[in-house]
């Protein structure tokens, strides 16, 4: 045993360890660590030469910009004058020239008000939240419809593009919020009778397809309200939209419900709180702080349905590109046409997404201990 | 009933037991009250317009065509047969759709986890582009952009002169059987129930000896192995009908057509996307302790992957998977948007507009969705509960 322990030759020199730093080290860790790997690396570059380049070049290189007509396009990539052409259109649909101020108008305080909520720094979060979610949809429909104060009617057959997008959008997602939470509430109720509609409403929603609602919303809506009343196509398109996201905004705010800490309510009650002051000033707050990522979520599914309306004739983004697509003098852009309309919902639903990722970091970090 | 027995009660409005139940019985009358209100003004907006009521519709003619159907149907058949031939073409799309989109996302979703940096990358990029675009816009770009810019059939592109894609679909050999093949079914029956008290079989002998029995191995060769065994014997009774161009058309073969492909590829690339996060974040919430421990009672790493991993990461799984499943089974109803003829399109949309009872057909086919949602929301409980973390 002894013998072990004492060594007479030296330990002959390994080999340093491997060069783990530097783009070379990168490589190799990340992309080149077996044979496995290599390969593997290899088959996804081949595929991005084989796939992504073409798309580069069709979609960038050899696109046309600039013109207004199709003689303007060479025919060898995209021909991106069809979008420019009729970018007009997209953006406000059939909305009368004269008119389109007031869409910027509603827009630039949209954007105002998103980015002012958006961003954590900003004060009075609670009184423009309130103004987001009362004042503006008002103030907003006001100066879209016209009629009064000297501004022309526009009737919402008129209106289109990305701006019928956008309302059916907001009205969807202020509309089915509320809704959802009164919904959420009525679930957890102890009347049986109450929480028994809530129940059967919610699953109901949720069990049939948005467009079984869209197509309710418009042929049968209007034989369950007297004959001489004329409903307006939007309006019974937002009614659908807004009970079928109401339904699964209760299942999120639901999931928040869940999470709060009976002894919260316990609390509050013990302080001699009636119920709604309960909910509203304790339970409710911390629940929907807990489901921000859940809301956004459904903000993004809310967001991307609404182009199911074109299927009931309403003409939004994706409708009103399609119209352009049948145009006699603008056959076969089709590909242009829809990788358009991918880019703009995408750009809307992935900052969405974004976002939330966002919020559920700064809000994890509170929560953490 | 504390309250009532206390001598100094406060005023009744004040008991909660007597206000819950006020305020239920104004829930109830303002519901009753709606509902009343909604079924006198239908009535008298159907009597207004001449429409009939009732289900008598499901006997008559319908009078026109379908261009896929799983089952015998003409233009001389009736409104009730439209109904299942579009219930038939649903479920078709939806079966197809849950196969290709979970084979995808499982791929997808273990490729975002890959220690290649390219992949996992490649893997993240497919996800948010897919996520991020509205399902109708990728049926309708697979459905006009692509699809119809095939070439015509003259021009088709094919593969061993058997399989031909063109503007009018895919034309696929189909299989016929030849007197005999019975027998290969019936083999075929026979291995399946072979497997099955195989697998109960081994998991006795195990909890009984500790024996395992390699049932995997055993039992593929039991399911290919018999089955073929019996078709060569028979003398391989199957023949293949190939498509082939006949005039300005294909005769024979089976013709997948654009629309199914066009719903078929949108679906399952859209719903892969959202399987893929679920499988990652499935394979992310088993704890890293669970493969250590695995390992450090020396548990190979197949076995580790097989009894540990994979059956804690199903836990977290499945029930959002079965979610998307039926995701995938109402977003089908957008076959409308091409013309795909499933429930929604023919039932909802052509039958509709030809007989105009609109709350008979719009509650039928929504019945048939919610009774599909119901009949796996039940079985996922099923499953859940069978799953359940026993906790003590």
């Amino acid at each position: 045993m002894a013998e072990m322990a004492t060594r007479n030759e030296m330990i002959e020199a390994r080999r340093p360890p491997d060069q783990r730093r530097g783009a070379l080290g990168w490589l190799r860790a990340n992309l080149f660590d077996g044979p496995l790997n290599g390969t593997i690396t290899l088959l996804v570059l081949a595929l991005l030469g084989w796939g992504l380049w073409p798309l580069v070049q069709w979609a960038l290189i050899e696109a046309d910009w600039l013109g207004s007509t199709r003689e303007a396009c060479s025919g060898e990539g995209a021909c991106w004058v069809f979008i420019s052409a009729r970018f007009e259109t997209i953006v406000y649909g059939f909305y009368p020239e004269a008119a389109r101020w007031r869409v910027d108008a509603v827009f630039l305080m949209l954007a105002l008000l998103i980015a002012w909520l958006a961003i954590p720094r900003l004060p009075a979060k609670r009184w423009v939240g309130l103004f987001a979610l009362v004042g503006f949809p008002v103030l907003a429909y006001g100066l879209l419809i016209g009629g009064h104060f000297g501004l022309m009617a526009v009737p919402t057959r008129e209106w289109g593009g990305l701006m019928l997008t956008l309302t059916i959008a907001i009205v969807g997602i202020v509309g089915s919020l509320p809704l959802g939470v009164v919904l959420a509430l009525g679930r957890r109720s102890k009347m049986p009778l109450v929480r028994g509609i809530c129940v059967v409403f919610i699953e109901f929603w949720r069990g049939v397809p948005l467009i079984t609602v869209l197509f309710m919303a418009s042929v049968m809506l209007p034989l369950f309200v007297p004959t001489e009343v004329e409903f307006d196509k939007l309006l019974r398109a937002l009614i659908g939209i807004m009970f079928f996201w109401s339904a699964y905004m209760a299942e999120v705010v639901r999931g928040g419900l869940q999470a709060i800490p009976r002894g919260q309510e316990e609390a509050a009650k013990a302080l001699g709180m009636g119920y709604w002051r309960r909910m509203a000033l304790i339970v409710l707050p911390q629940a929907l702080k807990l489901v921000i990522p859940g809301i956004v979520n459904t903000f993004i599914a809310l967001f991307k349905d609404t182009s199911l309306v074109l299927i009931i004739g309403l003409f939004d983004l994706l409708a009103i590109i399609r119209a352009g697509l049948t145009d006699s003098n603008w056959l076969g852009f089709a590909i242009e046409g829809y990788v358009f309309a991918a880019l703009m919902f995408w750009i809307f639903c992935f900052s969405m997404s974004r976002y939330s990722q966002y919020i559920e970091r700064r809000l994890h970090t509170g929560h953490r201990n | 009933m504390l309250r009532s027995s206390s001598s100094e009660r406060g005023p009744l409005w004040r008991d909660p037991a007597v206000r819950a139940l006020v305020i239920q019985a104004l829930l109830l009358l303002g519901l009753l009250g709606l509902i009343l209100l909604m079924v006198t003004n239908t009535l008298a907006n159907l009597e207004a317009r001449g429409i009939t009521t009732g289900l008598g519709f499901l006997q008559e003619r319908a009078g026109f065509s379908i261009p896929q159907s799983l089952i015998d149907y003409s233009g001389d058949s009736t409104y009730g047969r439209t109904f299942v031939v579009g219930l038939l073409n649903t479920l078709l799309v939806s079966g197809l759709g849950i196969v290709l989109a979970t084979l995808i996302g499982f791929a997808v979703g273990i490729a975002r986890l890959s220690s290649n940096w390219l992949l996992a990358r490649l893997a993240t990029t497919y996800v948010e582009i897919f996520r991020n675009i509205p399902l109708l816009v990728q049926i309708l770009f697979w459905y006009f952009a692509v699809l119809q810019a095939l070439p015509s059939p003259r021009q088709s592109l094919s593969l061993f002169e058997a399989l031909f894609l063109n503007v009018r679909g895919l034309m696929v050999p189909a299989p016929v059987a030849q007197p005999g093949f019975e027998a290969t079914l019936w083999a075929l029956a026979l291995a399946l129930a072979a497997v099955v008290s195989l697998t109960l079989y081994a998991r006795r002998l195990q909890v009984r000896t500790g024996k395992a029995l390699p049932v995997y191995r055993l039992g593929a060769l039991i399911l290919i192995g018999l089955p073929l065994a019996v078709f060569l014997i028979t003398g391989r009774p199957l023949a293949w009908d190939l498509p082939a161009l006949s005039g300005f058309n294909f005769k024979g073969g089976i013709t997948v057509i654009p629309e199914l492909m066009a719903l078929w590829l949108a679906l399952s690339i859209y719903t892969a996307s959202f399987i893929a996060e679920i499988v990652r974040s499935g394979i992310q919430s088993v704890p890293q302790g669970q493969v250590e421990a695995a390992r450090a009672i020396s548990l190979p790493g197949n076995i580790t992957l097989r009894k540990v991993v994979i059956p804690q990461a199903m836990r977290v799984i499945v029930p959002q998977l079965t979610s998307q499943y039926l995701n995938l089974i109402k977003n089908s109803s957008l076959a409308t948007a091409i013309g795909y003829p499933d429930l929604v399109a023919v039932f909802a949309g052509t039958t509709l507009n030809q007989t105009g009872q609109a709350i008979e057909i719009i509650a039928m086919t929504m019945a048939v969705y919610l009774l599909i949602s119901l009949v796996v929301s039940a079985l996922m409980n099923l499953y859940n509960a069978r799953t359940l973390l026993k906790e003590r």
